[in-house]
């Protein structure tokens, strides 16, 4: 038998398609593409949304307008042509009202494929989800057994429609139209997502799931989700997202809110896996996304993501520490390989007294990619007695690719603690050939190392996640060393 | 088992072994002893395939085999094993993870299905009771912050797990304390049998004790310039390495 050497593992990596890359032929309804004001209203009337969503649209827009693209991500891209996407795109057999049986079978068939088949994930993971294809969600499962307690999860478009009172208080509260510009464009056109509230006192009994795939070419995907936990309150929601392969570049520009009042907990898991474009960095998604948490008094947000996807990620998940006592964490893995860009990390703003915020970030880059944390911890002055713990590890893999740790600390408390460690290791070929000959070949050898480099985040990931990013993290990565 | 003929290998182009014979049968224990820089280490990482070593000329046959071809975790499989000098670090892999991946590689190499978990667990606790190992030590990161002695009855361990035909102790006894020798010692003592070999690679002699060789070999300038029984290891002892050298170079 020959040696499997590195150059076969580079070809294998040439040759090894993106998993999901298949595109489905649904019957979908999509709007011209470019954006104005016609387009923001046509998208707010195909959702049969009340005037004030109307307007609340048209106001982000006029804003929007006016913003510019912000620049000093450290990525590199060729930026989209807004007038050039279609801005709502919808498969044509979606009937909200309809319940999964009804599902168009197409759509069921893609869901198989993205190995998510729906019936089985309700019953063996006890999850229960919400799909979005392009822009709209297509199917809540469980819906029935979360009524029981309470517990509102529905597509944004039906919680615009069947709670409004709820949506008007939270919506935009976190994460205002005119907090940047692709917050701004979200909140003009975003055409679904997923909402969800957790009544007082009530803990959610199953993980909350949303599953987000971009089909349609040509198309942006501009979701929004909403979750408000009341007061005492307890809940998990996991997102993933995939798209097809294609040579253009996608757009998603998401917004996510998350409001825990007093005493209560979120917990909030993604696993990203759009699609990163091919081998010589053509095509993938473009992933800009606003993500920001409120924490009210002894409340608790946890993000935790896993990021392989994309071309290019901008993206900050992050918590405001209002209320005494809250707890904000961070936990990262993000993977670059190929030409794939990614500028992410978190923002910690402490407002209360002994808040507490805890941040794990893990980079681990190969072949030509550039991978950069980028984070904030702001204490403020009424903040006494605050706490701050943060880890920026970086793995390298070969000479061509970058790790950045770019860490702000603004503290105006005296009171403040504050940690920072951050280190930046290679695999070695020692570590590589320990593992050879004790019967592990290289590639596993090198999943291994991966895995056991980001075991802190992996282990905060909901158990059947867990294993699911575990594979993710293997394939994002095979053939990269060099 | 291991048969070694006029070995000659080289590393970017610097000549380190110059024409080795060896010939290790099962159930033998051999010493390779010789001062720094003799090509000692060369030896251990060549028969376990490490890739910047390249053969120049001659052989190594592994149970009648040539494994010149063969990948390192390919001897691995064939029941090659290495006890490292210096075991690398692996952050946040646990032993037993470890040991799990390896068992199972392996298996999966011989078309066998991964071991019942069951079966490993006892296995893990049978050996690490056998080399008087803490188990809270398995579920620690792979070598990191381990101390010299840790990391020596780690690969230990290890070997004790895979049940190699063909271990390769390569300066096992370098930094190890006299009790941390003995536990060692008596570890590699416990696995042998009359179906595997063990050579022990070390410069001194006092490994030797607890180890008891058949057969002693001493390695000078890439060759084996010398060999004989247990007693050669207590005359090396004595008189050091310079007369094997006068000898060579007279």
């Amino acid at each position: 038998m020959s040696k499997y050497t590195e150059d076969d593992l580079r070809e294998e990596l040439k040759t090894k398609e993106y998993e999901y890359g298949f595109y489905t032929d649904i019957e979908s309804e999509t709007f011209p593409i470019g954006l104005n004001e016609d387009i923001v209203r046509a998208i707010s009337k195909k959702k049969e949304e009340p005037q004030w969503m109307t307007d609340w649209r048209l106001d982000a827009f006029k804003v929007w307008k006016e913003m510019t693209e912000p620049e000093w991500a450290n990525v590199n891209y060729e930026k989209p042509d807004f007038q050039a996407i279609a801005y709502y795109s919808a498969p044509t057999a979606v009937d909200p009202n309809k319940t999964l049986d009804d599902v168009d079978p197409d759509l069921l068939a893609m869901y198989k494929k993205l190995g998510i088949s729906v019936d089985e994930q309700k019953k063996m993971n006890n999850v229960a989800m919400d799909i979005v294809v392009d822009s709209v969600s297509v199917a809540t499962t469980f819906k029935k057994t979360l009524g029981e307690k309470g517990i509102i999860f529905m597509s944004i478009s039906e919680a615009i429609k069947e709670h409004p009172e709820l949506v008007k208080k939270y919506l935009g509260t976190i994460v205002p139209t005119k907090d940047n510009f692709y917050a701004a464009l979200n909140s003009a056109v975003f055409s679904d997502g997923s909402f969800c509230y957790i009544p007082k006192g009530v803990r959610c009994p199953m993980e909350l799931s949303t599953y987000f795939r971009i089909n349609q070419a040509g198309t942006g995907q501009f979701e929004r989700t909403l979750l408000v936990a009341d007061e005492g309150s307890y809940v998990s929601y996991l997102e993933g997202c995939t798209a097809p392969s294609r040579d253009e570049n996608q757009l998603h520009a998401a917004v996510v809110e998350l409001i825990a009042l007093d005493d209560a907990e979120i917990k909030y898991s993604t696993v990203q896996n759009w699609y990163p474009g091919n081998s010589e960095g053509k095509g993938g998604v473009y992933n800009f996304v606003t993500k920001r948490g409120l924490c009210e008094k002894n409340a608790k947000i946890s993000w935790t993501q896993v990021e392989t996807g994309s071309a290019v990620t901008w993206k900050y998940p992050s918590c405001i520490l209002k209320g005494d006592n809250s707890v904000g964490e961070f936990y990262s893995i993000a993977v670059t390989n190929n030409y794939q860009q990614a500028d992410t990390g978190t923002k910690m703003i402490h407002l209360g007294k002994n808040t507490k915020s805890t941040i794990i970030s893990k980079g681990i880059s190969a072949g030509k990619s550039q991978n950069s944390y980028r984070g904030l911890v702001q204490i403020n002055s009424r903040a006494d007695n605050a706490r701050n713990f943060s880890q920026c590890d970086s793995l390298l893999m070969g000479n061509e690719c970058g790790a950045h740790t770019f860490p702000y600390i603004e503290a105006k408390n005296k009171t403040a603690k504050i940690e920072h460690e951050a280190t930046t290791s290679k695999i070695g070929e020692d570590q590589i050939f320990y593992c050879n000959q004790r019967g592990i070949d290289t590639e596993k050898a090198i999943a291994l190392i991966v895995n056991g480099f980001s075991k802190e985040v992996l282990n905060k990931l909901p158990m059947e996640f867990a294993v699911e990013a575990q594979k993710l993290l293997e394939i994002s990565l095979e053939g990269s060393v060099g | 088992m291991l048969k070694i003929n006029n070995l000659h290998a080289s590393i970017e182009d610097k000549s380190i072994l110059k024409g080795i014979n060896l010939e290790v049968k099962a159930g033998e224990v051999h010493a390779i002893m010789g001062p720094n820089g003799s090509g000692k280490s060369t030896l251990a990482s060549v028969i376990a395939g490490k890739e910047e070593y390249e053969v120049t000329d001659g052989n190594i046959l592994f149970e009648g085999e040539d494994i010149e071809e063969l990948a390192a975790e390919e001897r691995a499989h064939k029941g090659v094993f290495l006890s490292f000098q210096y075991p690398i670090e692996i952050p946040g892999v646990s032993v037993t993870n470890f040991m799990k991946t390896a068992i199972n590689e392996t298996r999966k190499a011989k078309g066998l299905e991964d071991m019942p978990a069951k079966d490993m667990l006892k296995m893990i606790r049978e050996k690490s009771e056998l080399l008087e190992i803490d188990r809270k030590f398995l579920s620690r990161s792979l070598n990191e912050g381990f101390s010299g002695g840790e990391k020596k009855r780690n690969e230990i361990f290890q070997m004790a797990m895979l049940e190699p035909k063909l271990a390769i102790l390569d300066e096992t006894d370098s930094g190890l304390d006299i009790d941390a020798l003995r536990i060692v010692a008596n570890g590699v003592n416990k696995l042998k049998s009359k179906d595997n070999a063990v050579v022990v690679i070390t410069h001194y002699q006092r490994l030797l004790d607890y180890i008891v060789p058949d057969f002693v070999h001493v390695l000078y300038n890439g060759r084996i310039v010398k060999s004989g029984g247990k007693e050669l290891a207590h005359e090396l002892e004595e008189k050091g390495y310079d007369w094997i050298k006068e000898e060579v170079n007279a």
